[in-house]
C-alpha cells in the first residue's frame, strides 16, 4: 500500500505543477501544450526505474509512443466535437476517451502485442 | 501573439479545482503502476500518455471564459467552447513532444545515465512542442 500512496502523492504533485504552468501561460493554444506534458510519465518512470529497473522502464517508454499517438487522436476528436458539433467541454473531453482507447489498444494489438 | 506569463490566473482558480487536478493526477499515476504490475510494461506504458487531467483542465478553461463573459452581461457559452478548443489544439500539438519524449526514454534509457536521459527527454519534449506550436502560428494561411 505504501508504494501506491507514494505514487499517488508524487503523481498528484507533478501533474498539478504542469497544470498550474498551463494556467499562467498565455496565449491559450500555447498553454494547451502543457495539457500534453509528460507529467504522468515523469511521475511513473522515475519510480519504475527504482523498483523494476531501466530496461522495464524503457519498454514502458516504447508503449508510451503509442499512447501519445492515441492522445493526438483524442485531442482531434475533442476539437471536432467542440467546434463542429458544439458539444460542451466536459461531454467532449470525456467522450473523446473512446478515441484514446481505440488508438492506444489498436496500436497495441497491431504493433506492440 | 507573444508568449507570456499571467500570474493573476492563479488567483482565479478555486482550491477545489487544484484538489481535483491533484486527485486525478495522483489517481492515474497510481493506476498506471497497478496496470503495469498486472498486465506488464507494454500495456502499462500506454497509460503514461493517458490524457489524465485534460477533461478537468479543459472544463475549467471553458467555465472561466463563461464566467468572464457573464460578468459583463453576455452569454459566454460559445466563447467558452472556443477557449476549450484552443486548449485542445495546443494539446494536439503537444502530443508530438510527448511522442519524442517517449522515443528518448525508449532508446536512451538502457544505455545512458537515468538523470541524463530524463533531462534530455524533458528538453526534447519542450523543444519539439514549442517548434510545432511556432510553425503552426507562422503557417501561411
Amino acid at each position: 500500500m505504501g508504494p501506491l500512496i507514494f505514487r499517488f502523492v508524487v503523481g498528484g504533485i507533478i501533474v498539478s505543477a504542469f497544470s498550474i504552468l498551463g494556467d499562467v501561460l498565455k496565449p491559450r493554444s500555447f498553454a494547451g501544450l502543457f495539457s500534453a506534458a509528460p507529467s504522468v510519465g515523469l511521475a511513473t518512470l522515475g519510480l519504475t526505474i527504482v523498483t523494476e529497473g531501466k530496461l522495464y522502464a524503457a519498454r514502458e517508454g516504447r508503449s508510451m509512443i503509442a499512447g501519445a499517438v492515441a492522445f493526438f487522436l483524442y485531442a482531434c476528436l475533442c476539437i471536432h466535437l467542440l467546434v463542429r458539433n458544439r458539444w460542451g467541454a466536459m461531454a467532449a473531453s470525456v467522450f473523446s476517451f473512446s478515441a484514446w482507447f481505440v488508438g492506444a489498444f489498436g496500436l497495441w494489438f497491431l504493433v506492440l502485442k | 501573439m507573444r508568449v507570456h506569463f499571467d500570474f493573476s490566473a492563479i488567483r482565479k482558480i478555486r482550491w477545489y479545482e487544484y484538489a481535483v487536478r491533484f486527485l486525478f493526477g495522483g489517481a492515474i499515476t497510481a493506476a498506471t503502476g497497478l496496470v503495469a504490475a498486472h498486465f506488464g510494461p507494454v500495456v502499462g506504458g500506454l497509460f503514461l500518455a493517458f490524457p489524465a487531467i485534460f477533461p478537468a483542465s479543459v472544463t475549467l478553461v471553458a467555465k472561466h471564459e463563461l464566467e468572464k463573459k457573464q460578468k459583463v452581461g453576455k452569454d459566454g457559452t460559445t466563447r467558452g467552447k472556443k477557449a476549450a478548443a484552443l486548449d485542445a489544439r495546443g494539446a494536439a500539438m503537444g502530443t508530438f513532444g510527448l511522442g519524442f519524449f517517449a522515443i528518448v526514454i525508449w532508446k536512451l534509457l538502457p544505455v545512458w545515465n537515468s538523470m541524463a536521459v530524463f533531462s534530455f527527454a524533458i528538453l526534447t519534449w519542450l523543444i519539439v512542442a514549442i517548434l510545432i506550436w511556432y510553425a503552426e502560428q507562422h503557417r501561411p494561411v
